[in-house]
């Protein structure tokens, strides 16, 4: 996993509710049994007609965004992690929403993806603020733990789970995590049975 | 202190505490199939990681599989490639494999549970969200990403913050051909896709105490729907007689043993959820959806409600449906009997049941399709196939097939399916496919008049 690191960028809007996995990436690309190129089906069928050509959808501005804002309830469905990898792959590292779904968080995290939560009031100005003026920058500081932007006066704030925190500035996994536990997690075994 | 079901299995199960709130949680049963676990595979290969606990690891092709000659080679090729992954995966590490032609194969939340490999008290997981299904027998078991399922490969564990706890009860008697499937997609049009988010629910109530296990599986199954990371129900004696005999339930004395300690898994009397939520069981009405999230759900006999959102608005659209619009009456193109909801021998029974002696509408294409091989062959000994092909329905093979449609089983752009499945995101059953979630017999109504019908009219 890359460290995370702070960075300044455009953002790019995705007014939408409740957006699952299946629009995020359809199943019929689940198909690769490696982790490769993701980023080409990111909301295929909401990009793309039929025939291959280009709708006039957000994403298919010409953008150097890394950040997506997104509708409440982010990420619900299946628990497929071919959307976080679509996201990465695409070039986002933040997303930003009220909510987030279980999986979906979980999944990103393990990914360098942020998922970074702002309340109902800031994310409509958020959205405001974009509709205002698209080129509008932000800067995202995970040691700080803030959202800042020239658009607005005081820096939002957000919050991460320490750990997690941890995670994605040093580049980290839980597998590593668990790795080092791994005696314990067998003597646990053996205390059971 | 007094403990929810949930605390009792999670408790037993934690390893180590760290700072608080992540945990070590052991995991018993690890279920896999083609579609999330090759990346897992090749991560530990080339790390160098061995893998933890083989013997608690099943794995099956369901995702990706035909439903039609399943005895040829699979004719799209990345389908195939997948599939013949998780063959070499198995046979590399020497994990039990139900694979294409193995009379165990099927669906993953289909064949666990037959097979009694899902029992009480668990923790159960599996690179799939709707994992839930199995904790209709009283378990944890809930669905994880690609990097969790490299996780308990290479350990047997998942780090994890506890989730909080949940308790919908529902009380009373049901109406005449309300069924479970009603009661969840009931459930999820007054508490809404993101009621659940970071809780494990328990339903409880006389509802789901006299549920058949089957039903309590399809309650199960659609908890992730609501958000929620699982749902589970006490195990009792409806549970026990169930499991009894299964192939890999415990035998003999060891099965009396393991029912005392199963019996001790219940909530403790006033055990404290962080939410409760209770219903009335004589207001629950057979369901449909008219939208593209299941929480978009409507009694069979009501209309469509108002537009409150763009997001509201751009559903409605997609689905070619309008706010005031009843869904009784409504032609439909295809029917989808099928999926880890709904595929169980008690769903075909009761399509069976209603489909006897008439024959299918003309305008509707409609796909029948067990969610085992176990199932099928049920189905053949109880001659349910007979009342299908007598109604010009052939029965397919066992698979995921139109619920996410995978495989070829792809529902056409713009047709109306009402299908058995959990879900109607756009798009989920095939490009511009709309699906109008529904029990199945309301599904298998629609299957012979070719319409939707009010199935609580029916005797
Ligand atoms: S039947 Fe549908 S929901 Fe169930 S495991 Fe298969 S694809 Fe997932």
């Amino acid at each position: 996993m890359d460290k995370f690191q702070t960075f300044t960028s455009t953002a790019l809007p995705l007014n939408i509710e409740n957006i699952d996995t299946d629009q995020i990436i359809p199943a019929r690309f689940l198909k690769a049994t490696d982790r490769k190129d993701f980023g080409n089906n990111l909301f295929r069928d909401w990009r793309f007609e039929e025939d291959g050509s280009k709708k006039a959808f957000v994403l298919n501005q010409a953008h150097e965004a890394n950040i997506l804002i997104a509708g409440n309830n982010f990420g619900c469905g299946s628990s497929r992690e071919h959307a976080a990898w679509a996201l990465y792959d695409y070039g986002f590292r933040v997303i930003i929403s009220s909510f987030f779904a279980d999986i979906f968080r979980g999944n990103a995290l393990n990914n360098g993806l942020l998922p970074l939560q702002v309340s109902e009031a800031q994310l409509s100005n958020l959205f405001k603020i974009i509709e205002e003026n698209p080129t509008t920058q932000f800067t995202v500081d995970l040691e700080k733990e803030t959202l800042s932007s020239n658009a607005f006066l005081e820096d939002i704030s957000f919050e991460i789970d320490p750990y997690k925190k941890m995670c994605l500035l040093n580049g980290y996994s839980d597998l590593d995590f668990l790795l080092l536990k791994k005696e314990q997690i067998e003597q646990f075994a053996l205390s059971r049975f | 202190m007094k403990k929810t079901l949930f605390d009792k299995i999670w408790d037993a199960h934690v390893v180590e505490t760290i700072n608080g709130d992540h945990q070590i949680l052991y995991i018993d049963k690890h279920f896999i199939h083609e579609v999330t676990s090759p990346q897992a595979f090749d991560e530990l290969e080339r790390k160098g990681i061995p893998i933890a606990n083989i013997a608690s690891i099943v794995a099956t092709a369901d995702h990706n599989v035909p439903t039609v000659n399943q005895h040829l080679p699979i004719q799209e090729q990345l389908s195939r490639l997948q599939v013949d992954k998780l063959i070499e995966n198995c046979k590399k590490h020497d994990i039990e494999l139900y694979g294409l032609g193995h009379p165990y194969q099927g669906i993953v939340h289909v064949i666990g549970p037959e097979l009694g490999i899902t029992q009480p008290g668990m923790t159960i997981v599996c690179g799939d969200s709707h994992t839930s299904t199995h904790g209709a027998f009283g378990n944890i078991a809930f669905g994880i990403g690609t990097s969790q399922v490299t996780q308990v490969l290479a350990t047997q564990a998942l780090l994890l913050t506890k989730p909080k706890t949940m308790r919908i009860t529902v009380n009373g008697q049901l109406k005449n051909n309300v069924f479970p499937k009603d009661v969840i997609l009931y459930l999820l049009m007054h508490l809404g896709t993101n009621a659940g988010t970071g809780y494990f629910i328990e339903y409880a109530g006389s509802v789901f105490k006299e549920m058949s296990m089957e039903g309590r599986m399809t309650v199960c199954n659609m908890s992730i729907e609501m958000g929620a990371r699982g749902g589970l129900i006490a195990p009792d004696e409806t549970t026990f007689t169930y499991l009894q005999g299964r192939e890999f339930a415990p035998k003999g004395e060891e099965f009396n043993m393991k029912c005392q300690q199963w019996s001790k898994l219940f909530s403790d009397q006033d055990a404290i959820f962080d939410k409760a939520y209770e219903f009335e069981a004589s207001d629950i009405s057979p369901m449909l959806t008219y939208g593209t999230n299941p929480g978009m759900g409507i009694k069979i006999n009501e209309v469509i409600p108002k537009i409150k959102n763009t997001s509201d608005e751009k559903a409605l659209n997609y689905m070619g449906l309008q706010a005031g619009q009843q869904l009784l009456n409504k032609a439909i193109d295809y029917v989808f009997i099928g999926s880890c909801t709904n595929a169980r021998i008690e769903d075909f029974r009761i399509a069976a049941n209603y489909i006897k002696g008439k024959t299918k509408a003309k305008n509707v294409e409609v796909w029948i399709v067990p969610g085992s091989q176990q199932v099928a062959q049920q189905i053949k000994e109880e001659q349910i196939d007979a009342v299908f092909e007598a109604a010009n329905i052939p029965i397919r093979q066992a698979g995921c097939s139109a619920c996410l449609g995978m495989n070829e089983d792809k529902i056409p752009a713009g047709k109306y399916c009402v299908s058995t499945s959990n879900r109607n995101f756009e798009g989920r059953q095939g490009k511009g496919a709309r699906t109008i979630l529904a029990s199945p017999l309301t599904a298998a109504a629609a299957a012979i008049e070719g319409k939707i019908i009010d199935v609580s009219q029916l005797n």
